[in-house]
């Protein structure tokens, strides 16, 4: 037991020095300066920090959809050079096709297993996110909370050893957005996944993660990375809870009352 | 009529054809009134109708301008839909291309008369090529609009599925852009069904455009000349239907949403 842990193991996902700058109009414009973060396997990260900060663009550098400017960025020790079926983005909102029905949406990646295969890890999927009865219903006919659903279930299908979610539960009103967090955390625990969850909200960020990540304004520096050590169910009513709750808002430069 | 209630089954015939009956009827009186000579009353282009069908000029007139929509309208879009696409997916070719498009899009197909001719002399493919025309720029650039206007999200999703660019074209672009392409088709159809009957008149000797200025050239028929007018309408109408149609198809349903 003590070897094993005194045994350096490679970091799932390792951010070295990661810097981003965008150019528009001949002026240059820093974003993110300097990050540096270790994120073990099946570890549940959640980014947090004050809107327009970066946390989407660190997401869309760690996807591989925008290139790095300086620094590099490793998954299993290999540079992410661009996007990857291995780890799925999840988008806020209108991520899943609207063309395809719940089914087709789920089996869209699945182009390269067996018929058999496909409707098999579909039915899971459709089980495991709570669809079953909505096979054959197309995203319009769904409420926002089964979009997002399904948009989870349609990642978790391809099998990725990461999922990114950026922002996936804020277009959704509070109460969906709890039972969401919950249903999240119960898939997170039965499929282990690593998880990279970007949000702008405290409360989310310390009901669900291991640990948070606080960047600063712009450009974006690591502020804090504040270790959740809330045994799960998590009761958000017991004083460590609030305590770190506070400390966040405190990181972030928010004020306690209102 | 409530404007909020949904209108019954009756209604939804019964208002149309009250307005359709209120035009006839304007129409008989204006006649009388007028004591014209030259315009016909209702009756007489339902005789003058009657008597094409009877002649049997009428459905090989119908079937020879179907089948010149269906030619040019058909090449139209066998051309204008993978040009379009590739305008759309392109930005740099749509730069390229498209002041051509934008000052050839505006010329009513009408002023290709003479360059058809020139090109095909009198006849039938000089009337396909014009309906070609007709069909063929607001296609593509419906299509290429379609395809510039589908959310960069779908396409971050298919590469992030691992998808090559032609299959995130083919699986993604395309489906996302689908209603808004049949809408440009639609819209290009209704181009093409009055194109023909313009060309008609000018390039051949037969088909409804032939039969409406034939029926006025010999013999001032003016009850035949409207009786085609209202064949080449309802036609018209019947086209529009079907596509309609397909535009309620289940898996497609979703881009007409704001519609219904």
């Amino acid at each position: 037991m003590v070897a094993a842990e005194n045994r350096t193991v490679l970091p799932k996902l390792r951010l070295d020095h990661v810097g981003k700058v965008f150019e528009s109009d001949g002026k240059t414009v820093s974003v993110l300066d300097d990050l540096s973060l270790d994120v073990a396997e099946g570890e549940f990260i959640c980014l947090v920090g004050p809107s327009g900060c970066g946390k989407s663009t660190l997401l869309n550098l760690i996807g591989g959809f925008l290139a790095l400017s300086s620094g590099a960025i490793l998954i299993d020790g290999e540079a992410v050079l661009g996007p990857d079926p291995r780890r799925i983005l999840v988008f806020q909102e209108r991520g899943v096709f609207p063309w395809l029905t719940v089914e087709g949406n789920i089996g869209f990646g699945l182009g390269k297993l067996t018929p058999f295969e496909r409707r098999q890890r579909i039915a899971h999927y459709v089980q495991l996110v709570q669809l079953s009865g909505f096979e054959h219903s197309y995203p319009a006919d769904l409420s926002g909370g089964m979009q997002q659903r399904l948009q989870v279930a349609r990642a978790l299908a391809v099998d990725p050893d990461i999922l990114y979610l950026d922002e996936p539960f804020g277009a959704l009103d509070s109460v969906t957005r709890l039972v969401m967090r919950q249903e999240l955390l119960r898939i997170w625990q039965t499929e282990r996944r690593t998880i990279i969850f970007v949000t702008h909200d405290i409360d989310e960020a310390v009901q669900l993660a291991d640990r948070v990540v606080v960047l600063s304004s712009r450009p974006a520096k690591i502020q804090e990375v504040v270790t959740i050590d809330l045994p799960r169910p998590r009761n958000i009513s017991a004083p460590r809870y609030l305590e770190l709750r506070d400390q966040l808002l405190d990181s972030i430069g928010l004020a306690h009352a209102i | 009529m409530r404007s909020l209630a949904k209108p019954s089954a009756w209604e939804k015939f019964f208002w149309p054809l009250l307005t359709a009956g209120v035009l006839l009827i304007a129409w008989r009186y204006s006649v009388v009134w007028t004591g014209t000579k030259v315009f016909p009353s209702p009756a007489l282009v339902a005789h003058g109708f009657v008597e094409l069908v009877h002649k049997h000029v009428l459905w090989k007139d119908i079937g020879d301008s179907l089948r010149r929509v269906a030619l040019g309208y058909g090449a139209a879009v066998l051309t204008g839909i993978p040009i379009g696409l590739a305008l759309g997916w392109y930005p740099a070719l749509n730069q390229v291309v498209n002041p051509v498009v934008q000052i050839l899009r505006p010329i009513s197909p009408l002023a290709w008369i003479p360059v058809a001719i020139i090109l095909f002399g009198i006849g039938d493919p000089a009337a396909v090529f014009l309906i070609f025309l007709s069909a063929f720029f607001p296609i593509v650039v419906g299509c290429a609009g379609s395809v510039s206007s589908v959310p960069s999200i779908y396409r971050r999703a298919g590469r992030n599925f691992g998808f090559s660019p032609l299959q995130v074209l083919t699986k993604v672009v395309f489906p996302a852009a689908l209603p808004q392409i049949l809408v440009s088709l639609r819209i290009a159809l209704g181009v093409a069904w009055l194109v023909v009957v313009a060309a008609e008149m000018i390039a051949v000797d037969s088909g409804l455009g032939y039969l409406v200025i034939d029926s006025r050239n010999s013999g001032k028929r003016y009850d035949l000349v409207v009786a085609a007018m209202l064949t080449i309408g309802v036609i018209g109408l019947a086209l529009d239907i079907i596509f309609r149609r397909l535009e309620k198809l289940r898996s497609l349903r979703w881009g007409f949403r704001h519609e219904s």
